[in-house]
């Protein structure tokens, strides 16, 4: 495999992550129908947010936990995303950084 | 370890991940142990407070990506020599500023001899640097207490009076808020605006691993304690940004850093537009041979005064990137100095208040005169007309691909007539659309915001 050539479930497969069995991310749908831009499924560098069942799905075990997806539904979309960090010591788990 | 805890008991069961903090009340708890945190905790911690600093990660650094340059001077200042002991990767011997074009480079490098005390700048990992940074704090008496994920401020009657955390309420005099670029808490606690698009970048990196040799020889270091650090403009997908390489020991630091807004116009992913960056035959060239070993990614603010929050209120104060603090001169962004700086201002106003007895907003008002004198807050004063500069599309695309395009005629031979260096500008500036008058303008941005 060339360098340039790596997926991003390959690229996510080179991290490591304490996973919480409950999901740090919530979504208000509601105001997901509200939102004709949907920034979360272009913005989130490890794609958390799919399209499916025509919502918003959140792929939370993925989360970098960098807040971009915040930023972008904060001031591009309509405020839908409901992120907290994940519970004490889960989440990401960066061994370069 | 030593803890300047008096009669304070801290009780840690660690079979539940939830450890629960049997403590009454201490004179500074901290959110966050990054460097703005860490340097505010030793600071208060050598001055006698009993200081608390609480990180959501396993460790120091876990939950940290930065592009990976510190600048020395500030840190030097506060923990002197610390290069002789901190895990730092390399002291920054070279940059260059390079612009690429569809498949072409233009770079400019700058050398100097061989880097020697006091140096100027180090590549670090934030995994292995902030362990490190939170054991001074520690050493100094100040306890920190990874794993921890603050949930709120704790606020009465208007004041901040100290945090909640897994389930308990732990009380301060003065909360200390380090937690990052994300400003989680205030904005949970109504302390800040909402983020704009357009105000905050994406930082997407990866760690690539090569042969420390085959890294001091390609990025022409003498020894392997030298490094270099590349910043490129162009070839990012659309994206304004631009990109970074920077060595370290035995990876390379690679990224692209680019506005949010800009990215989902793009329709691009970040991981496709890191891709995209990657493929380009100069920096190509740079990582062949490599591993990645990791994908990370982290936001990044613009830096800009009129970015900046209210640093200080009743009971609290706001330091680091969680204040928005940044330094960005197109060519760097410095962030781990600025939140050193911020953090040491930020530590001399709380023990001024402690002296008055007053942790009101009005009490820790010398916050901002601190932060004021700092070399870093004049450097920011400095480069405060660079940010009209950002806004500038040109800069990201069109001007690199036009540098190229100009070395292009001037160094090829073949059927068609060469051209000197004004025709060929000329044509460049017809192909990518730009007038005289657009072109003028540019570069008296340029001029202001980096130059004169």
């Amino acid at each position: 495999m060339t360098l340039n050539q790596m997926s991003l479930d390959d690229l996510l497969g080179l991290d490591r992550y304490d996973i919480d069995d409950q999901s740090h991310i919530s979504i208000d749908h509601s105001r997901c129908e509200l939102c004709a831009l949907k920034p979360c499924l272009t913005v989130c560098p490890a794609a958390v947010y799919v399209w499916a069942d025509e919502k918003v799905a959140v792929r939370y075990e993925n989360c970098l936990e960098c807040g971009t997806c915040t930023v972008a539904c904060e001031g591009g979309g309509e405020g839908g995303i409901d992120w907290r960090p994940p519970r004490g010591g889960f989440g990401i788990n960066f061994r370069y950084g | 370890m030593k803890y300047n805890l008096g009669s304070w008991a801290v009780c840690a069961n660690l079979g539940e991940r939830q450890t629960r903090l049997i403590v009454e009340k201490f004179d500074v708890v901290i959110v966050g142990a990054g460097p703005a945190g860490v340097t505010a905790a030793y600071l208060l911690a050598q001055a006698g407070f009993t200081v608390v600093v609480i990180e959501r990660g396993q460790e120091p650094g876990s939950k940290n990506v930065s592009g990976g340059l510190i600048y020395a001077q500030i840190y030097e200042e506060i923990f002197p020599k610390f290069w002789e002991e901190a895990p730092v990767e390399r002291a920054i011997a070279g940059h260059s500023v390079v612009f690429l074009g569809e498949t072409s480079a233009t770079a400019m490098d700058f050398r100097d001899q061989a880097v020697e005390p006091p140096y100027n700048a180090f590549s670090v990992l934030r995994a292995k640097f902030d362990p490190w940074l939170a054991a001074q704090a520690e050493e100094a008496g100040a306890m920190v207490m990874p794993g921890f994920t603050v949930d709120d401020l704790l606020i009465e009657n208007g004041r901040v009076c100290g945090v909640k955390a897994g389930g308990d309420e732990l009380y301060a005099d003065v909360v200390i808020v380090a937690e990052g670029t994300r400003s989680q808490l205030l904005k949970q606690a109504g302390l800040r605006d909402d983020f704009q698009p357009k105000d905050v970048s994406i930082g997407i990196k990866e760690v690539i691993q090569l042969p420390e040799q085959t890294i001091t020889d390609r990025f022409q270091c003498l020894t392997a304690e030298e490094g270099a650090a590349y910043t490129l403009v162009g070839h990012t997908a659309g994206a304004e940004g631009g990109g970074f390489i920077y060595t370290n020991r035995d990876t390379l630091s690679l990224g692209v850093v680019a506005k949010i807004d800009s990215v989902y116009k793009s329709k691009k992913q970040p991981h496709e537009i890191l891709n995209e960056f990657k493929s380009h035959p100069f920096v190509a060239r740079l990582i062949h041979g490599g591993e990645v070993v990791e994908y990370s990614a982290q936001t990044v603010h613009r830096g800009g005064f009129h970015l900046i929050p209210q640093l200080y209120g009743d009971g609290y104060v706001v330091v680091g990137s969680a204040a928005r603090l940044l330094l960005n001169n197109v060519m760097t962004l410095r962030g781990m100095d600025v939140a050193v700086a911020s953090a040491a201002a930020a530590a001399k106003a709380v023990i001024d208040a402690k002296e008055k007895d007053d942790f009101s907003a009005a009490g820790l008002a010398s916050y901002e005169q601190h932060f004021k004198k700092t070399s870093v807050y004049k450097d920011m004063q400095t480069f405060k007309d660079v940010y009209p500069l950002l806004e500038n599309k040109r800069l990201f695309n069109a001007y690199p691909e036009m540098v190229c395009a100009i070395m292009e005629d001037m160094f090829s031979v073949g059927t068609q007539p060469g051209k000197k260096g004004y025709r060929a500008l000329r044509d460049q500036m017809k192909e990518n659309d730009i007038s005289f008058w657009e072109m003028a303008k540019d570069l008296y941005q340029i001029g202001k915001g980096v130059a004169i």
